[in-house]
C-alpha cells in the first residue's frame, strides 16, 4: 500500500473540563515518547487554541475524572472519536495504549518507512524535465498540465540526493539532507555556480562519466580474470565508487546501476507519452 | 488573532539537534498554551496527511520546524499551501533554542517564507564561496 493511501490516527491530549492536568514532567514525557514513536499530537489547553479535526480518526487521551465514552462520533459524522485514560501510565504503557487503537483502526503504522524523498521547490524549477528523465526509481511523473511533480515518494532510494544533483536549478530539495541548499536552506549564487553541484546531464549522455565507470569495469574484470584476485577488483571498483560518492554524495548502489543514455533517451520519450495521453484527455 | 504553534520533532532523522528539539518541546510543555505537535512533517507531507491542510488554514501559525523553504513546500505538496503573510517558520536546524522559543511565543507574527526565486544574502554568501571548479566534474 502506498504511503499515500493510508490513513493516520490523530491523538488528542486533553487537558480541559472533566479531566485532571498533567504536570509538565509527565506532559513532555508523553508527547516525547509519542513523538519519538511517530504520532502527531494536539495538545489542548485553556489558552491558545488547536487545528480543527479533519477526517482522520481520533484518539482523545486524559486523566479523566469520571465516566467517559470509549467511542464516540464526530458531531459532523464519520469520525470515529476514541477515548483513552491515561491515569498513571508510563510512556511505555501509554505508547502500548495508543498501538492498540492504531492497530484496531488499521492506522498508518509508523516508522516503517524513512520519509527521505525529493520536494520540489516551484519558485524555481523550471520544469526541465532533467529529474524525470534521470531517476532511476520511476519518482517523477506529470501533472495533466505537464508540470513535473513528485508521485512516488517511497520509491525514492533512501539517501540517495542524485536528482538533485541533475537539477541546474537548485530547485529540488530533501529536507533531511546534511548541507545547503538541498536541505531547504536559501540558494545562493555560488551555489548556483558551483560546478559540483550540477551533474549537467548532457554530459553524461556524452559519457564521460559511464565511460570511466566502464572502463574502470573492463580494467577491474581484465584483472580478476588475470590474475584471479577478486580482491584487487573490488579494490579498483571501490575506489572508483569512492571518488563519485565523495563527488555528489550519491550512494554507491545508485551509482552502480545509472542508466545508460539510452535508457535516459527512452525514458524521456515515455514521459512524453505519458504527457501526451494525459493532456489527450482534456 | 492569536498564532497558532506546531512542534515538528523530526523524528526520522538525526538532522535537528536533539538537545534543541528537547529544549523548545519542554518550554512548550511548561507554558500553558495549547499546541500541535507532529513526529514529522517530511512523513505527513509524502503522506498527503490531512491533518497539514486543517493546519494551513485559519489562524496565523508559528512553525517550530527546518528551513521555511523546506516547510513552505513539504506543505505545498500535500496540497495544503501556507499562506505567505500568515506563517513564521523557526529554524530549529541553525537557530538556538532559546531564539525559537522567544519567536514562537512573541506575540508578533513575523512572515518569513521565501517567495519568487530568491537568493542568499550576499553577505552569507560571500561567507559560502568555495573555489571554482570550471567544467565537468572529472573522476580518474
Amino acid at each position: 500500500m502506498s504511503v499515500k493511501t493510508e490513513t493516520a490516527l490523530r491523538l488528542v491530549l486533553y487537558e480541559g473540563e472533566g479531566a485532571l492536568p498533567l504536570s509538565e514532567e509527565s506532559r513532555f514525557a508523553a508527547l516525547q515518547s509519542l513523538l519519538e514513536n511517530g504520532y502527531s499530537i494536539s495538545c489542548t489547553s485553556q489558552r491558545g487554541a488547536v487545528a480543527p479535526a479533519d477526517r482522520t480518526a481520533l484518539l482523545v487521551m486524559g486523566q479523566f475524572q469520571d465516566a467517559f465514552p470509549v467511542e464516540a462520533e464526530g458531531a459532523n459524522g464519520g469520525v470515529p472519536i476514541r477515548f483513552q485514560d491515561i491515569t498513571g501510565l508510563s510512556p511505555e504503557q501509554l505508547i502500548a495504549a495508543v498501538e492498540e487503537v492504531r492497530a484496531g483502526l488499521n492506522a498508518a503504522k509508523h516508522g516503517e518507512w524513512k520519509p527521505w524523498f525529493p520536494v520540489i521547490d516551484y519558485d524555481r524549477c523550471t520544469n526541465c524535465m532533467q529529474c524525470l528523465s534521470f531517476c532511476l526509481f520511476g519518482v517523477y511523473g506529470v501533472d495533466f498540465e505537464q508540470r513535473i511533480q513528485v508521485q512516488n515518494n517511497d520509491n525514492c532510494k533512501t539517501n540517495c540526493p542524485a536528482c538533485s544533483r541533475v537539477c541546474p536549478e537548485a530547485a529540488i530539495m530533501f529536507p533531511k539532507y546534511k548541507a545547503g541548499p538541498i536541505n531547504g536552506d536559501a540558494v545562493s549564487e555560488a551555489d548556483l555556480r558551483r560546478e559540483k553541484m550540477k551533474i549537467d546531464i548532457s554530459a553524461l549522455l556524452g559519457g564521460d562519466v559511464y565511460q570511466v565507470l566502464r572502463d574502470r569495469s573492463a580494467k577491474a574484470k581484465s584483472r580478476f580474470s588475470k590474475e584471479r584476485d577478486s580482491d584487487k577488483a573490488l579494490n579498483e571498483r571501490q575506489k572508483c565508487l569512492t571518488k563519485l560518492v565523495e563527488m555528489g554524495d550519491i550512494p554507491p548502489e545508485v551509482l552502480m546501476s545509472l542508466p545508460s543514455p539510452e535508457e535516459i533517451q527512452r525514458r524521456a520519450q515515455e514521459a512524453a507519452a505519458r504527457v501526451q495521453a494525459i493532456t489527450s484527455k482534456y | 488573532m492569536a498564532a497558532k504553534i506546531l512542534f515538528c520533532n523530526c523524528s526520522y532523522a538525526q538532522v535537528v539537534p536533539k538537545e534543541t528539539k528537547t529544549a523548545v518541546l519542554k518550554k512548550l510543555c511548561a507554558s500553558g498554551v495549547a499546541f500541535e505537535t507532529v513526529a514529522d512533517l517530511c512523513e505527513m507531507s509524502a503522506r498527503n496527511d490531512p491533518a497539514l491542510e486543517r493546519l494551513s488554514q485559519g489562524a496565523p501559525l508559528k512553525i517550530a520546524a527546518c528551513f521555511p523553504r523546506a516547510v513552505k513546500w513539504l506543505f505545498s505538496a500535500a496540497h495544503a499551501p501556507l499562506p505567505l503573510d500568515g506563517a513564521e517558520v523557526c529554524n530549529m536546524r541553525v537557530e538556538k533554542a532559546e531564539d525559537v522559543i522567544k519567536a514562537l511565543f512573541d506575540p508578533e507574527l513575523r512572515p518569513n517564507l521565501p517567495s519568487g526565486k530568491s537568493l542568499a544574502p550576499a553577505a552569507e554568501e560571500a561567507a559560502a564561496e568555495m573555489p571554482q571548479n570550471n567544467g565537468a566534474p572529472s573522476i580518474s
